[in-house]
């Protein structure tokens, strides 16, 4: 059969479109926005009229995906790894109800921070919530096992994870696809207070979580995810979990690896195998991208065992995605050397784009804040933090969605009068609004410009959930009409947006400045489709 | 057969265009790939890189090892320079674009970053705007700096030439022979090039 070339979250998508799947759920976020996209783009998820609008936010997401699972569809629900944060509430709870229809939960994790703010790892989350995470280490894997975390997730009543990571979201490679499943048709639990989580209800689906972890474990075997290769030269074990095998793999071109390994890709791992690796070596060597987490088990609080070697003895630096040179310098192999890099290259970090609005938002935002003290904007997550940089040098944090508004509060409330939070439009959807309502109902004196872009920019220009109801949203929540501005970044309104932000600066309560103008990128995009079909309609 | 390939360049100069035509290719030659590209914030107009691994076996790693580049495929001279450490010193070549793409406020003197690359053992430097605009559009540079790596590829011209068509054919015949002209001009220079070089 041919092989598709695809990304790692592609071959995610068509593999849950492959299972079955009736429904996707989701908040772009870099590494995992391809997912989605992949299934808003398929005719095939059309024909089968798969859900794939995007949510709010990851919260929302993951309760909707809960909700369609509650009523026996498959559902999956895809995020990057802080957005897992938003949805932990949820994500959490969904361990305890079980879940109905299949209910996969995609996590992409970014180590080294190519796109995020930190490097979290998701797989602890599957961790904390008791639950199975599968881990690929190719895309023919991320295919293969997103197949199977729907069948897990079914067989066992139990929300199933699926961990990527950068390297294999964002990396092409052939994958052979396999027959389509037929879709769930709609049912309901045959206990109807499954999800419910009163305390009575919920401590007796906490024990039928907890006695699934047995055969949780035992499933890694079975499945073939977790094998334990035979090796003859037994002075070192190897357990390799997610694309950490790849780089193994890389280091021995004719794949002759003298040591036993074990090659993980799906969680909890059996006590048995690591045991029977464990007896035979003399010492053992882990890989795995993230946090150390199969070796920190390992090892356990009091490290009195055999040698371990990994990230927490620094064999592999703690902080940082792995690659091909670090595992083999774990290997103890020698490495190559290209050329050193020359002393005149210098770093050239990604800016706004010529155009962007954002540059006229903060350039008359900056005026206007000349006559107080620096140190005054509390910003948010989005193209916008990019202000962050010269020449603009705008903002002065960037911690979570949502938080600009919130922190420009408690800012305001320590003193710092005038505050400003700078949002985006998507982000203030998506995690914003309650914190504007805490700002309405405290009168605190902050002046939040809302960058209205149409678009949520910094990942592709994905659908805003708050198009078009923006102010409606803002008035709704009680900001008073008089403090509700709406001006248009452009470099000629300079002057007259100067002052709006000096005069809402100088108002005491909360004012919301909303500069709209749409996404540059998504302006040019939409300019060259009309064009084309312009074209079409001619010829 | 296996070449491992850093593309080089600025987030919107095209380097997953290039990524795309040499994957076509390969595919068509029935060779494995692998394919690492930078998607998210980087596009923004900073330093992107691309990790494309051609080989008749199975490829194992999405990246590429530190000094076992076969190929740094650069369209724009000083990113090439980033990439030095992972080029094979026995082996690599580098091909890169002369024309400068100045976004920062301390870019180096273009004629230090050609100085550097210069005092590589196996090199190719194109002025690949003028040569795209010869051909009729200064869009097409990236195709020109593909054409000026062709050589060195391993792969059958007419593989790349069959790559573009495919790729291109959708936006009309006229894409399709401006892209061409594009690889022909960059492969002709890095011929005459090539034969200077061994005179």
């Amino acid at each position: 059969m041919d092989k598709l070339l695809l990304l790692g979250d592609e071959a995610v998508a068509l593999g849950a479109i492959d299972a079955g799947l009736s429904g996707v759920y989701a908040y772009p976020g870099t590494p995992s926005t391809e997912i989605t996209e992949y299934i808003q783009a398929s005719k095939e998820a059309k024909e089968r009229h798969i859900v794939s609008d995007w949510s709010a936010n990851e919260k929302t997401a993951m309760e909707t995906a809960i909700g369609m699972s509650y009523a026996g569809k498959k559902a999956m629900v895809c995020m990057k790894h802080v957005g897992l944060n938003v949805a932990a509430d949820a994500f959490v709870n969904s361990a305890i109800t079980g879940a109905h229809g299949g209910l996969v939960v995609v996590s992409a994790d970014d180590p080294s921070m190519h796109s995020s703010q930190n490097e979290q790892d998701s797989r602890f989350y599957g961790k904390f919530a008791q639950i199975p995470v599968l881990e690929p280490s190719n895309q023919q894997e991320a295919y293969d096992l997103t197949r199977y975390a729907f069948d897990l997730s079914e067989k066992y009543g139990t929300p199933v994870m699926v961990r990527l990571t950068t390297r294999l979201s964002h990396s092409r490679a052939g994958v052979v696809r396999k027959e389509t499943k037929a879709q769930n048709r709609m049912s309901l639990p045959s206990d109807l207070k499954q999800f419910i989580l009163l305390p009575s209800i919920a401590r007796k689906r906490y024990n039928v979580l907890l006695a699934k972890q047995e055969a949780f474990s035992e499933e890694g075997i079975q499945s073939g995810n977790n094998v334990l290769y035979e090796g003859s030269d037994k002075s070192m074990g190897i357990i390799a979990s997610g694309i950490a095998y790849n780089y193994l793999l890389e280091n021995f071109p004719d794949r002759d690896i003298p040591y036993p390994i074990l090659k993980i890709s799906q969680y909890p791992v059996s006590r048995k195998l690591i045991k029977n690796l464990y007896d035979q070596v003399e010492s053992l060597l882990i890989l795995e991208e993230g946090y150390p987490i199969i070796e920190e088990g390992l090892r356990g609080t009091l490290d009195e065992g055999k040698t371990i070697r990994g990230r927490m003895d620094e064999t592999i630096s703690f902080a940082g995605e792995l690659n091909p040179m670090k595992v083999k310098k774990a290997l103890g192999m020698q490495t190559n050397e290209g050329y050193t890099v020359p002393e005149i290259l210098e770093a050239r970090p990604p800016l706004l784009c010529d155009g962007c609005p954002h540059w006229d938002s903060f350039g008359a935002l900056n005026e206007a804040l000349k006559s107080y003290s620096g140190g005054r904007v509390l910003s948010d997550i989005g193209c916008y933090t990019l202000s962050a940089l010269p020449p603009l040098d705008s903002i002065n944090s960037c911690v979570d969605m949502g938080a600009s508004i919130t922190m420009a509060i408690g800012a305001a409330e320590a003193g710092l009068v005038p505050a400003v939070a700078a949002i985006g439009d998507s982000t203030f959807t998506h995690s914003g609004m309650t914190g504007l309502l805490d700002a309405v109902n405290r009168k605190a004196p902050i002046t939040v410009l809302l960058m209205d872009n149409a678009t949520t920019g910094m990942t592709g220009g994905q659908d805003s959930s708050g198009f078009g109801k923006l102010e409606d949203i803002i008035l709704g929540l009680g900001v008073e009409k008089d403090h509700l501005k709406i001006i248009t970044p452009l470099r000629r309104h300079h002057d007259e947006n100067v002052a709006v932000f000096k005069e809402e600066l100088a108002y005491e309560g909360v004012s919301v400045i909303i500069a709209r103008r749409e996404c540059i990128q998504t302006l040019a995009r939409r300019m060259k489709l009309k064009h084309a079909k312009k074209e079409e309609t001619v010829s | 057969m296996k070449k491992d390939i850093i593309l080089a360049g600025v987030g919107g100069q095209g380097i997953l265009t290039i990524a795309t035509i040499i994957g076509t290719a390969a595919l068509s030659e029935g060779l494995q790939l692998k394919q690492a590209e930078v998607h998210g914030m980087s596009q923004r107009g900073g330093d992107v890189q691309s990790h494309l691994r051609l080989s008749s076996k199975s490829i194992a790693s999405d990246l590429i090892a530190e000094g076992s580049a076969d190929m740094i495929i650069s369209v724009e001279p000083m990113e090439s320079l980033r990439y030095f450490n992972m080029l094979n010193t026995k082996t690599g070549w580098l091909v890169s674009s002369i024309n400068p793409f100045n976004n920062i406020a301390n870019y180096p003197d273009v004629e230090q970053i050609l100085a550097e690359i210069w005092k590589l053992p196996r090199y190719v430097t194109i002025d690949a705007d003028k040569i795209a605009k010869d051909q009729g559009t200064v869009k097409a540079a990236n195709i020109v700096v593909l054409g000026a790596a062709a050589p060195f590829l391993g792969l059958q011209y007419t593989s790349l030439e069959g790559a573009i068509k495919k790729i291109f054919g959708r936006k009309g015949e006229f894409l399709v022979n401006v892209n061409l002209n594009a690889l022909k001009a960059g492969y002709d220079f890095a011929q005459q090039k090539m034969q200077k070089s061994t005179i």
